[in-house]
């Protein structure tokens, strides 16, 4: 009884600690996401699959170009992955063709499909404090594997 | 190859310590004069407040006068602490932002220092979403004197217009 025990406790205890490993893995080092939706189109397809990391962004690095996963600013639990297209400073155009100054500690995103996807021309810019990590590379389909940091 | 035993409890005990930190919550001095006189009422004393992660990310809606933390909207590096005045739909009725009424839009809030006129928060950003919240502030720690429990509080003056009974 008391062997059976003190196994299971054991057991426990390897559990959260794997667990508190993937945990502070996913959230500082890198991550594995899984891309639903035609709005990144033609770099990325539904279903592909990218290895994104948070390792080195800082906010001061953002860049023009770089694609990012970031919250949706209009429902927190779901994350969206759109392309950097304008930094603090930069003159946007929006949906209405006004023109938007991004203002500072914001990004403005869009997504490739420009005919396809909901993002800041159409709810302007987004705090970068929304801006989980930064996509490096897509591992599948096997055929489409690519790096995006030239 | 050995690995020293300590390194080995090292590298158990780091990820362990830092997902606490991450969901259950941390401790966290408030810097400012904006949340007065609910946090730092004087100028002598710096309040510690628990932050509650687990608050957040169990249950996504934040309620009216809860005092939360959040990311700041106009630096991504800085972390400041207000008070929610205003939920997704509510009708605010602005101190010196640029329109007099806000509608607060979906997954957005309406933040504000208790410290009117000397507090960084909506009236000058603007509703921000919800995604920037990191958690929200649950009890006074340090000093032993000012040990409490942060009750949700909202002025009558501050309530949403759509709420208030005619």
């Amino acid at each position: 009884m008391n062997r059976v025990f003190s196994k299971l406790m054991s057991t426990l205890g390897y559990t959260v600690q794997y667990y508190c490993i993937a945990h502070c893995t996913f959230q500082y080092v890198a991550n594995i996401v899984v891309c639903t939706g035609p709005s990144m189109e033609p770099t990325i397809y539904t279903d592909d699959i990218l290895i994104t990391e948070r390792l080195t962004l800082n906010y001061r690095n953002l860049q023009r170009g770089d694609i990012i996963i970031a919250r949706c600013p209009s429902s927190p639990r779901d994350q969206i992955c759109k392309r950097i297209t304008g930094l603090p400073g930069d003159r946007m155009i929006t949906e209405l063709g006004r023109s938007s100054i991004v203002p500072r500690g914001h990004v403005w995103i869009e997504g490739d499909n420009r005919s396809n996807s909901s993002d800041s021309r159409s709810y302007g810019p987004i705090p970068q404090g929304l801006i989980k990590s930064r996509a490096v590379c897509k591992v599948w389909p096997p055929q489409e594997i690519c790096s995006f940091t030239e | 190859m050995k690995i020293p035993n300590f390194v080995k409890s090292l590298l158990v005990g780091l990820p362990v310590g830092v997902t606490i930190l991450d969901t259950v919550g941390y401790v966290a001095r408030v810097d400012g004069i904006s949340m007065q006189p609910a946090l730092n009422p004087d100028r002598e004393s710096t309040d510690y407040v628990f932050l509650n992660r687990w608050a957040i990310q169990t249950r996504t809606e934040i309620e009216r006068g809860d005092i939360i933390s959040m990311v700041s909207p106009k630096d991504p590096e800085q972390k400041i602490i207000k008070r929610v005045v205003g939920i997704e739909g509510d009708i605010i009725a602005t101190l010196g932002y640029k329109r007099e009424v806000v509608r607060v839009p979906e997954g957005h809030c309406w933040v504000e220092g208790d410290h009117t006129g000397h507090s960084m928060d909506s009236n000058n950003f603007g509703p921000v979403s919800l995604g920037l919240v990191t958690a929200k502030a649950s009890c006074i720690v340090w000093p032993p004197s000012r040990w409490q429990y942060i009750k949700s509080f909202l002025p009558e003056s501050r309530h949403p217009l759509n709420n208030t009974v005619q």
